[in-house]
This record gives C-alpha cells, structure tokens and sequence, in this order.
C-alpha cells in the first residue's frame, strides 16, 4: 500500500513555490490590458523578436527536419526517462559531480540550503533559472540566512524591484529605462548617483556593481538547459557571460534541473543548439554556451552539485495527451506569437511559467483545480504550435485540460476570460477577423471572438484554425 | 525509501502504456564532411559584432599589436605560441593566477578548438592554447586566433569534433543584453570586445 503509494506520480505541493495563480486569470488579465506601458512594451518586443526569428529561421533549408528531430527526440527520451536519468546520474557521478534527487520544491529547497550551508557561505550568484523560481529558492535561501543574488540583467532588475519577471526570455520588459535607473539608484549597493538612463549605462552599472560579488562569492546556483545522459554533460545557454561567471569562479556549483531537461546522446545537441536560440532570441546562435562534465581539475568549480526535480513533472508524463508540454525547451516563442500573451503579460498568468506554454504546463504541475483558469487564457488561434520548435502541440492540451477542469467553475472562468476582450472594441474587432467564426454559429459578425471560442471549445472541441491565425497575423 | 526511488517509480508508474519511442528521424543537414566557407565565418563572425582581422600566420603578431593599441598587460594560456604575441607587451603566463589579476589584464589572447561557419561561433576547449575558462572570461578583450582547419560548416559538424568531457565555451560575439527595452547593448559581464583573427597561410 505504502509502496503504491509512493511510487504515484504526484503534482507540485501547495505552500512552496511559484506554480499557482494568485487570482485567476480573467482578473489579472484584466488590470493588465489597463497598463499601456505595458502593453506597449510588450508588443514591441514581441514583434522585434518574431521578425528577428522569422529571418534567422529563414536561413535554414532544414529547420522543419530539425523541429522534426527535436519533437521525436523529447518523445524518446520521456519513453526512456527512467534510465536516462539513471545513466545520468552515473555520467556525473563518474566525472566527479553529485547528483541528489528532490521529489518536490520543498525537498529541492532544503537540499540546495543544506548544500549551501555547509559551505559555510551566507551569499549565492544565480543564474536564471525557472526550476528555481518555480519552487522559489530564493525564498527559502533568505529564511535560512542565505542571501541569493540573481544576476542576470533582467532578474537583477526583477529582484532590485521587488517584483516578478513578466516574460521568459526577457524577464523586466515591462519596465521602461526610466524605472530600471530609479530601481538601481533605489537599491543597487555603491550605485553611482549621477547615473543615466541609456541603456548602456545601466548595463555598465549592473557590470561593476556585478563584478565584485562574482569574484568575492564561493557559492552559484544555476539552472541547465540541457544535461546529456550519455556523458553526464550540463549546457547552459545565455547572452550576458553572467552564467559563465557563475558556472566558472565559484569553488561550489548547484545546479538544479527539472527530470525533463535530460537528453539521451551528445550528438543530440546538434538539434536543440540550432533549434533553441534562433527560435528564442533569434540569433543563429547566443553569444555564450558553456558546457561541462562534472569536475575538472583546475578549472572551475571543484564541487559540483546536480539536483534532480520532480515537483509535479511525473504526474504531467502521467497524462497522454498533456505529457508533451514537458518537451518544452523554454524558447518563449509561444509566447511572442500568442495573442493573448501580447495583451496580457506574463503577470496574469500567475506562475512562473507565462504564455501559452504556462497556460498547459502550470494546471498539470498543481493539478488543473490549483491553476483552473489557465486552460481558458487562450483562443485555441494555433499560432503557438506553429512557432514551437519542438512542434508541442499547446491547443490539444489545452482543449484537453478544458475537458478535465472541474466543469461550472471552468466555464464562469471562459466566460469571464472573454468578457476582457469584449471590452475592447479594437481587440473584439481583431478577434473577429481572427477566427473563422461562422464555423462555431453560422453567420458571419455574430461568431464568438476568442476565448469565447474557448468557451464553446469546452463543449465542441473543434480543431484549432492555425491558417486563419496566419492570415490574420500577417494582415496586422 | 529514498526520493530517488519515489521519483523513479513515479515516472515508471506514469509511463505505463507510454507508446514505445521510435526511431529519431534525423533527416537535417547532418555532419558529413564538407569544406568550410571562410568568407561566411568572417561575415557571420562580424554580423554579431566581432572583429575580424585576416592575416598570414606570420602576421599574427602585428595584427594583435594593432588590436591591443595602447593595451600592455596580455594574459596568455600556457600552451600559446609565443611568437603570436607582439615583442612590447607585459605577457602574464596562466599558471594558475588569480582572478584579480585576470580581471585587470588589458586582454587576453587565445588559440580555439574549433569555430562554425554557419553560426559566426568559436568553442573554447580548455585545451593548453586556450587555458581555463576564466582567462578569456575576465579581461575586456579577448583576442581569439583561428586556423582554418579549425573550422567547420554547422553545428553538427562542431559536435563530432568537440570532447564533452572537457569545459566547452561556446562564443558568439562579445557579451551582449537586451534587458532593456530591447535595446541591444554589447558587454554586460563577458569581454566587450572580440576579436577573432583568421591565419590563414598560401592557397
Ligand atoms: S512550448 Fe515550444 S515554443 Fe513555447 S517555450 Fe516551450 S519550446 Fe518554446
């Protein structure tokens, strides 16, 4: 019974971490689309950064055989996840690292605070990482004394502020330059009183102000976008040399990685180092990838943690249909397509994990009740599956997941995600033009804009309209 | 129990009837032997914001002179070819410096394990002409010599080529962010400044 017991698969606990919504989504969506700043700011990057990909992907002849590999290689390796991590496990242990297994965020939190402590250290570096935002490290390093600095720019900014990152890849973009210089001058130790508001200004300020805590400080906590369980390989993938600096000068690293990231062969990294930066920043590739294989002597880090994290991902593998989302190699190209996510933000979407992706994946860590209006932050357009470069298809789940939230709550919810686009006449306009609607009541000017869409999807499951998507995209 | 066991039985329970993986389709441009294109490096290298200089192996020294103008204090990994570094400059050999001092260094000058075409990237190896990873993460320029054997098409070919065991850099460019409005701005924590030199020798 015990053993039954421990071996189902379990979704992410309450009470730790940063998975479940505060409010739901129609209400946060609602005071989100009331800030033009911030839906100015978000247009703007999500529109630089589709046109940036589009052109980079353009180059590649091979780019849908590339999406073609990267989605059969996610399917085989959660086919094979047990001994991949198992092999894992020993490719680090042999290369000198350790490797700890957390079931949760709680256990995750104590086994990085007891890593740490036992260093004797009271400050870590961080480098973005959604695990550890997910289960909220940074929380339960500061209650045991232990003070995390976040350093890339963005999270800096996001951390400086006392507030939350609103988007994956580019976390402060709802702050303007105006903000992040009364941000710094606030609460940047040693920050130089006459600084400006350029861009590059700030950057060299969140430098220097970087820079000493990066050669004073023993202790990184890092995130991984990939580990080989062939060779025990960890990759991470950045811009600012931030996660080189943590990855290099610490004595002690702990780097903490939900099961999914885990791929089966070296050779595999020739996929997902095409597909991930031209589909995330748009570049053929980021300015800094480093890779490394436990311990080596002399160079970098000397102990080498690996901590495995579960908090919920078995009980997403658990489903068939919904399992995919656990391909996702957190590009954020969902989110720059996702009409939705443009208007709203990533705050509305309460967990750590915004956009289209966080709509399908936070419902399945919490079980859908804890997250029951996400399902619902969507109109089914399509654009995301389209964008995904490991071809995840977010519109079944999400229909999927409609179909598992508990029924009348699910629909008050579709009814009143809507009711923030009906508001709008602009937005209502779009919306029209965006779905073929007599599809869903025969005559055209009187169909349900999404998400009413979504509303009626929860009874009608209709196929989603990417080709209406596309059209409508480009008429924009 | 440990949490290792619950976690593998948790994902065992949950892929109970889990299609069996098939075969990976690996119909992409795949990592056959082909020749390099060195003017689609140098373009690529410069579109990211790298300088590219071409020279002869012989003129490697003189090249790095220019770059370092009044630059005096270059930090070099132990296995780097001296004759690469111009006779004026203060070279502080690696054998295991501190940080402080890297970090004060005017630059530092590298060999590569390999670069990609395709991408304008240069990897880092670790081996002795590259040196630990700090020594071209401190200092503000990093100077990076290529020959042209060391570079090869796309990605895939890179990753036959490369050792997992030992620390790879994958280097784009000069440290860049766009955190701010999207404004790209070069050089956060990395070096500003790269400079790849391509030696070049006959043809
Ligand atoms: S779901 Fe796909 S598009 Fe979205 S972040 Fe993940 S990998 Fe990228």
């Amino acid at each position: 019974m015990t053993r039954t017991f421990l071996g189902m698969p379990a979704t992410a606990p309450r009470g730790v971490g940063h998975l479940r919504e505060g409010e739901p989504f129609p209400a946060a969506a609602r005071r989100a689309l009331g800030d033009p700043q911030l839906r100015r700011n978000l247009g703007h990057a999500t529109t630089t950064i589709r046109a940036k990909s589009g052109r980079v992907i353009g180059e590649l002849p091979d780019w849908q055989q590339l999406r073609d590999a990267g989605s059969a290689l996610k399917a085989d390796t959660m086919a094979r996840l047990p001994e991949l991590l198992e092999q894992l496990e020993s490719a680090v242990t042999a290369a000198g690292g350790t490797v700890h297994w957390a079931a949760d965020a709680t256990e995750a939190n104590r086994i990085v605070t007891g890593l740490v402590r036992a260093t004797g250290e009271q400050r870590v570096t961080k480098v973005k990482s959604m695990a550890t935002q997910e289960i909220g490290l940074n929380e339960a390093l500061a209650a045991a004394g232990i003070e995390p600095v976040e350093t890339d720019l963005a999270e800096l900014i996001v951390q400086l502020g006392a507030d939350r990152p609103s988007h994956i890849l580019v976390p402060a973009i709802h702050r303007n330059r105006a903000e992040i210089r009364e941000i710094f001058l606030r609460a940047m130790p040693g920050v130089d009183p006459a600084l400006s508001d350029e861009p590059a200004a700030l950057a060299g300020a969140a430098r220097a102000y970087l820079r000493e805590t990066f050669l004073r400080t023993k202790v990184a906590v890092s995130g991984a976008n990939f580990a080989v369980a062939e060779t025990g390989t960890l990759a991470v993938v950045e811009s600012e040399g931030n996660g080189r600096m943590c990855l290099t000068l610490p004595e002690t690293l702990i780097t903490v990685m939900g099961i999914e990231k885990v791929v089966p062969s070296w050779r595999d990294l020739e996929v997902f180092l095409q597909l991930l930066p031209r589909a995330s920043t748009g570049e053929r590739m980021n300015p800094y990838t480093s890779m490394w294989t436990g311990v080596t002597p002399g160079d970098g880090p000397q102990q080498v943690h690996l901590v495995l994290l579960d908090n919920g991902r078995s009980a997403v593998l658990a489903d068939e249909v919904g399992r995919q989302a656990l391909h996702c190699i957190r590009c954020s190209a969902c989110l720059n397509v996702c009409p939705v996510y443009e208007r709203t933000g990533g705050h509305a979407y309460g967990s750590v994990y915004p956009g289209p992706i966080g709509a399908v994946l936070s419902p399945q860590l919490t079980g859908v009740a804890d997250n029951a209006s996400l399902p619902y932050a969507s109109s089914l357009c399509g654009a995301c599956f389209d964008a995904c470069p490991v071809k995840i298809d977010i519109p079944s789940i999400l229909v999927h997941l409609r179909g598992r939230a508990p029924h009348p709550r699910a629909e008050a919810a579709a009814m009143a995600a809507a009711a923030y686009v009906m508001d709008r006449p602009r937005l209502y306009a779009a919306a029209q033009r965006a779905a073929r609607l007599g599809r869903l009541t025969g005559r055209r000017g009187r169909g349900l804009p999404p998400p009413l869409s979504g509303w009626a999807a929860s009874r009608d499951v209709p196929e989603p309209p990417p080709a209406t998507f596309r059209e409508w995209w480009a008429r924009r | 129990m440990t949490s290792r066991d619950v976690i593998l039985g948790r994902i065992r329970e949950a892929l109970r009837g889990y299609p069996a993986a098939g075969a990976v389709p690996r119909d992409y441009r795949g990592s056959d032997d082909e020749p390099a294109d060195m003017d689609l490096l140098a373009g690529r290298l410069a579109d990211y914001r790298a300088h590219v200089h071409r020279t002869a192996t012989i003129g490697i020294a003189a090249t790095i002179a220019r770059i370092l103008g009044d630059g005096r204090v270059v930090v070099a990994p132990p296995g780097l070819p001296l004759a690469w570094l111009p006779s004026r400059v203060e070279v502080l050999i690696d054998d295991g410096l501190p940080d402080e001092r890297i970090a004060a260094a005017d630059a530092v000058v590298t060999a590569a394990a390999v670069a990609v075409a395709e991408t304008g990237t240069i990897v880092l190896d670790a081996s002795a002409d590259q040196g630990r990873r700090v020594l071209s993460l401190l200092p503000d320029l990093h100077v990076c010599v290529l020959r042209p054997e060391q570079v090869v098409p796309r990605v895939p070919q890179a990753i036959a080529r490369l050792d997992p065991r030992r620390p790879l850099t994958w280097i784009s460019g000069p440290s860049a962010t766009s955190d701010i409005e999207l404004n790209r701005v070069e050089g956060v924590h990395g070096p500003r400044n790269l400079h790849v030199i391509i030696a070049e020798d006959g043809s």
